[in-house]
C-alpha cells in the first residue's frame, strides 16, 4: 500500500506504456501517418502475441504437472470461472450487480475525494494562514497507513457501501490534495500580477489563474487516484461486505478457488484500464491549450 | 499635475542571507500627462523594480510613488502593465485573453467580446481570435498583451522591455505600431528598455539610470518630430546627435555594471 508523501509531478507521470514518445504531429505527410498506423497495428498484434504465449506456456506447465493449479490457478480454469459468473451468476447474485456495486463505491469515493482534495489543496495553496495552521495536521494524517482505517470504517459504518466509499475518499484525498497544493504554489507570479492589474478580484484570480494553472498537477494525480479509489472499494469489501467484487475475490479465496481469485483480478484490471483511458481523454480535453510536445510528457515549464 | 511622480523612492529587498539589498536609491522621476518616457540603464539597475512601485505591485521602502497626485496604495487597475515575459493566459484563446480586462471590470460578456474584437483588429490580429497563445509567434503574443492592456484605456501605461524577446525587424515594426496605438488614447507611458536606439526613437523623454542601486543620472528631452517611423528615424542627423549625447551618459554605467559582473565572476572562479 503506497503512502503519498510527496506530490506526483506532472512530468513524472509516465507516458502511457507502449505509446511511442512524441509521435509525428499532424503537419507530417500522409505517408507518415499511414506508417504510424501500420506500426501501431503491428505493436498491438505483438502484444496480443506475448499474452497468448504466456497463457499457453502457463497452461502447458499446468498440464505437464510442473505448476500446481491448486495454488496458482490455470488459464482454462479462470476462463471457466468467468464464463460461469456471466452465464449462471455468482454465489452472491448476478456478476453485473457485483461490478456495479464496486464501481459505484470507487466512482463515488473518487469523485468526493478528488473534489475535496482540489478544494482543500487550492485553498491552502492560496491562503498562507490556512497552510500554516493545517499543514502539520495533514502531514501527520498522511503518515498514517490509511488502509488500517478500513477496519474502523467497517465496524463504524457497517457492511453497506458507505464504509467503502469513505475508505476510498480517504485514499484519494491525500494524493490529490498535495498535488493541488503544489500546483497552486507553482503558479507563475507574473500571471497572477497580470490578472490583478486587469482588475480580477482575489476569487477570480483563484478561479481563472490558479485553478487552470494547477490543473496540470491535479490531472497527474487523478491518474493514480482512481486506482486508489478502486483499492479502497475492494479492501473495504474484503474486510466486510455482502456484495461486490472484493467479496467475490474473498469468498473464492476462502474456498481455495485460485481461479476465482484470478478471474476477479482480471475484472478489476479491466475496470482500472477503462477508467485510465477515460481520464486520459479528459486530460486531453482540458489541457488542449498546451503546446503538443508537452502533452503527457515534458515538465510544466 | 503630473501623471506619475516618484519622490526620492528607495526600494530594499531582503536577501537570502538575512541582509538587505538596495535595488533603487533616492530615485525621482516625473512623467507628465500624455508623455512617453523611456527609461534606460544597464541590466540589474532597478528598472523593473521602478515599474512595480508605480503599478502598486510593490511598495517603496522609503519615499513616495504618486499617480495623478494620489499616493499608490496597492494595485491600481487604472494602470496598464505590459510584462517582459509572456503574461497572457496560456489556457485562454486570444479573444478571451483580450476580453479579460473588461469582464473583470464588470462589462457584459457580449460587450467585452465586441471590444476585444475591435482591439484585436487594431493590433492586426483579426482572424486569430480562436487561437491559443502557444499557437502564435512571439510578436503576435506581444500584440495580444498590448491589446489586453490597452483595451482598458489606462491613463498610465507601464511597459517592461516589452519587445526584448523579438528579433530586430519585428521589434522596429512593433515599435511603430505602438506609437500609432499610443496616439489614439495618449496615456502617460513609462517604457523600460536597455536598447538606447529604441528609447530615443519612441520617447519624448529618455531617463538614464545608474548601475545599481539605481538612481537617475540624467534626463534628455527628445524633440524629434512626430509621427515617427521607427525603422527610418535613425537615419536622421538629429537622431545621431541625440544618440551621442545620451550614450555619453549611459556608457559609464554600462561599463560599471559590466565590470561588476566580471569582478564577481573572477571572485567566484
Ligand atoms: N523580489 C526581489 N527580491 C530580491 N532582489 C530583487 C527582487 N527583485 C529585484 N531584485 C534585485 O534588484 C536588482 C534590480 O532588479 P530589476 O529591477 O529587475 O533590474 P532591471 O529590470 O533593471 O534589470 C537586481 O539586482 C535584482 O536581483
Ligand atoms: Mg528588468
Amino acid at each position: 500500500m503506497t503512502d503519498l508523501h510527496t506530490p506526483v509531478t506532472p512530468s513524472a507521470h509516465p507516458a502511457p506504456l507502449g505509446t511511442p514518445p512524441d509521435e509525428v504531429q499532424p503537419a507530417e505527410a500522409k505517408s507518415g501517418m499511414a506508417a504510424a498506423r501500420r506500426r501501431r497495428v503491428v505493436m498491438a498484434g505483438l502484444r496480443v502475441g506475448i499474452v497468448a504465449v504466456l497463457l499457453v506456456t502457463w497452461q502447458l506447465c499446468v498440464n505437464a504437472k510442473l505448476v500446481d493449479p491448486f495454488f496458482w490457478g490455470e488459464p482454462s480454469g479462470v476462463w471457466a470461472s468467468l464464463r460461469d459468473w456471466v452465464t449462471i451468476g455468482t454465489p452472491q447474485g448476478s456478476l453485473g450487480d457485483q461490478i456495479l456495486v464496486t464501481l459505484e463505491e470507487a466512482v463515488l469515493g473518487f469523485a468526493v475525494g478528488s473534489v475535496l482534495g482540489v478544494v482543500c489543496g487550492i485553498a491552502l495553496g492560496r491562503v498562507r494562514l490556512l497552510a500554516e495552521l493545517f499543514g502539520p495536521f495533514l502531514k501527520a494524517a498522511n503518515s498514517i497507513p490509511r488502509i488500517i482505517l478500513g477496519s474502523i470504517f467497517t465496524v463504524a459504518f457497517g457492511f453497506g457501501i458507505q464504509s467503502k466509499v469513505i475508505l476510498a475518499v480517504v485514499l484519494v484525498f491525500f494524493g490529490v490534495f498535495f498535488n493541488a497544493f503544489q500546483g497552486a504554489r507553482e503558479v507563475d507570479r507574473n500571471l497572477i500580477a497580470n490578472a490583478r492589474l486587469l482588475g480580477a478580484s482575489r476569487w477570480r484570480v483563484t478561479r481563472d489563474v490558479v485553478l487552470p494553472s494547477a490543473f496540470t498537477w491535479i490531472l497527474a494525480s487523478l491518474h493514480i487516484s482512481f486506482g486508489f479509489a478502486l483499492i479502497g472499494a475492494l479492501v473495504g469489501e474484503i474486510l466486510g461486505a455482502n456484495r461486490g467484487l472484493g467479496l467475490l475475490i474473498r469468498s473464492s479465496q476462502n474456498n481455495f478457488d485460485m481461479n476465482g481469485v484470478l478471474a476477479g483480478m482480471v475484472l478489476v484490471a479491466v475496470i482500472a484500464l477503462t477508467a485510465e483511458a477515460l481520464i486520459t481523454l479528459l486530460e486531453r480535453r482540458l489541457l488542449r491549450w498546451r503546446p503538443p510536445q508537452t502533452h503527457g510528457g515534458a515538465a510544466v515549464e | 499635475m503630473a501623471a506619475i511622480e516618484l519622490r526620492n523612492v528607495t526600494k530594499k529587498f531582503a536577501t537570502a542571507d538575512g541582509g538587505t539589498y538596495t535595488a533603487i536609491k533616492d530615485l525621482s522621476l516625473t512623467v507628465e500627462e500624455g508623455q512617453f518616457c523611456a527609461v534606460v540603464g544597464p541590466t540589474g539597475c532597478g528598472k523593473s523594480t521602478t515599474l512595480t512601485l508605480v503599478s502598486g505591485l510593490e511598495r517603496p521602502s522609503r519615499g513616495e510613488a504618486l499617480v495623478h497626485g494620489e499616493p499608490v496604495r496597492g494595485i491600481d487597475i487604472e494602470t496598464g502593465f505590459v510584462f517582459q515575459q509572456d503574461a497572457v493566459f496560456p489556457w485562454r484563446s486570444v479573444l478571451d485573453n483580450v476580453a479579460a480586462g473588461p469582464v473583470y471590470r464588470g462589462a457584459g460578456r457580449s460587450e467585452a467580446t465586441r471590444l476585444a474584437r475591435d482591439w484585436l483588429r487594431r493590433v492586426g490580429l483579426s482572424g486569430f481570435e480562436d487561437r491559443y497563445p502557444h499557437q502564435l509567434s512571439g510578436g503576435m503574443r506581444k500584440r495580444v498583451a498590448l491589446a489586453q492592456s490597452l483595451i482598458n484605456q489606462p491613463r498610465v501605461l507601464l511597459m517592461d522591455e516589452p519587445f526584448s524577446a523579438l528579433d530586430v525587424q519585428t521589434r522596429a515594426i512593433m515599435s511603430t505600431e505602438l506609437l500609432q496605438l499610443w496616439d489614439q488614447t495618449k496615456p502617460a507611458v513609462v517604457f523600460v528598455t536597455h536598447d538606447l536606439e529604441e528609447a530615443i526613437a519612441l520617447a519624448d523623454k529618455v531617463v538614464v539610470i545608474t548601475a545599481g542601486p539605481g538612481t537617475v543620472k540624467a534626463e534628455f528631452e527628445i524633440d524629434l518630430p512626430r509621427p515617427r517611423v521607427v525603422q527610418e528615424i535613425r537615419f536622421q542627423p538629429a537622431f545621431t546627435r541625440i544618440y551621442e549625447q545620451v550614450w555619453e551618459a549611459l556608457r559609464a554605467e554600462v561599463a560599471e555594471a559590466y565590470a561588476r559582473t566580471t569582478r564577481v565572476a573572477e571572485l567566484a572562479s
